[in-house]
């Protein structure tokens, strides 16, 4: 959502914000100052700078989100020996404490970067913004961003990504889209993981999942993959593969994007930096 | 517990308004918030005393707006107000619908106290 051209206004709020509606006027002779802004505003702006970052150096971003323990790392692990060698890749990893899961993947010889987030449940923009300053994206073709294990909240915060995929592991039940609408409604690629399972949890019913789905106006394939016998694993790196032609083919089709961030990066920056610099100021007063 | 974080941004907002407007003090806070969006409004109004403490905001009364979860349907137009995870037309029962409203996470006006006479009413 943008700021600038009314399209904040939906049928739920523009009565509240027509003239004579009660948020035009103050009854005690108070400045009412109508603002539309999305509450996420700063957040939001930092991920579109994350996402210029991306397009310059020609790097897919795939933000994994799903419940503690639904095999996000494992399949990263998975997908390290099974994708493209030619696709080069980087990982983003986060949890609240740890450097368990980034030792895992740099296991596998990939780079690896930990963001312990303390007690903050979601990863944000300015963790992945300043966690960027660690990584050379002109030396890779994808990263994964695997985010605090959580259905909730990470649903809410733009990071910069191109892609959202949700993980929704056989153990955890078939009903999670619709307990978890926000999440699951956010996803461009739902995963069911853990198939390996079903033999012995047989109550989980992928069609289920896959009508719940359907119920939150999802279009999002659905791919059931187990990284421990690699079912699936092939329609997943597939995936993967096509994500990364469509940016290619995209940034080549409106090459002012890539160039656009190149030449604007710098002021960008600055920009930014500045930004935080007088933020913290303002706090200490 | 991410609407302590969406409190703290809200904080910001409005003390950036305020201060722009030389606001003396502010008086009242209205967001609209979507069943979509996230966030739960009885959370959000728990962290507002802790994130508004020292702020400009600290005794402005927070007003949450609960906005409709209002679908259209891409066969029937229909539009309609469904509950959140069940976004299916319920004229015809097409699952391939738009949300029109209800994911909002919006900060919507802020009423200020200014030291001036007030000014009736100004886009921001």
């Amino acid at each position: 959502m943008c700021n600038t051209c009314g399209c904040n206004i939906t049928p739920g709020n523009e009565e509240l914000i027509r003239p004579g509606g009660k948020l035009a006027t103050t009854e005690s002779g108070n400045e009412a100052v109508t603002v539309l802004h999305n509450l996420l505003h700063e957040n939001d702006h930092m991920a579109s700078h994350n996402r210029e970052h991306f397009d310059a150096h020609n790097v897919l971003a795939i933000n994994l989100m799903s419940s503690p323990g639904a095999g996000k790392t494992s399949l990263l692990e998975a997908t390290i020996q099974q994708l493209d060698p030619d696709l080069r890749i980087a990982v983003i990893e986060g949890d609240l404490e740890t450097e368990n899961d980034a030792e895992r993947i740099r296991k596998h010889g990939v780079k690896a970067i930990q963001i312990a987030t303390g007690s903050a449940c979601h990863l944000d923009a300015h963790m992945i913004h300043d966690a960027l300053h660690n990584l050379d994206l002109s030396e890779y073709d994808v990263l994964f961003i695997e985010n605090v294990g959580n259905l909730v909240c990470p649903a809410s915060f733009d990071l910069g990504q191109h892609q959202n995929v949700a993980l929704l592991s056989v153990p955890e039940g078939d009903d999670k889209p619709a307990k978890y609408p926000v999440m699951f409604r956010t996803a461009d690629l739902v995963m069911i993981s853990k198939t390996d399972l079903l033999p012995y949890l047989d109550d989980f019913n992928p069609e289920r999942t896959r009508r719940y789905l359907q119920e939150i106006a999802s279009t999002a394939p659905i791919i059931e993959l187990s990284s421990k016998n690699g079912e699936g694993m092939s329609d997943w790196t597939a995936w993967i593969g096509q994500q990364v032609a469509e940016r290619k083919r995209h940034l080549e089709a409106h090459p002012a994007l890539s160039a656009h961030a190149h030449h604007t990066h710098d002021h960008e920056h600055e920009h930014e930096h500045q930004h935080i610099h007088s933020h913290a100021h303002s706090h200490h007063r | 517990m991410h609407e302590l974080a969406i409190c703290q941004s809200l904080i910001d907002q409005v003390e950036a308004i305020a201060h722009e407007r030389q606001a003396v003090t502010v008086v009242s806070i209205t967001i609209g918030l979507g069943a979509l969006s996230g966030v739960e409004p009885q959370l959000l109004k728990h962290a507002y005393p802790v994130a508004s403490a020292d702020s400009i905001a600290k005794d402005a009364e927070l007003l949450i707006d609960e906005l409709p979860t209002r679908i259209r349907c891409t066969s029937c137009s229909t539009e309609s107000d469904v509950p959140p995870n069940k976004l299916v037309c319920p004229e015809c029962g097409e699952w391939r619908t738009t949300l029109i409203s209800g994911d909002e996470l919006l900060l919507m006006s802020v009423e200020l106290q200014t030291a001036e006479p007030a000014v009736a009413q100004r886009d921001y």
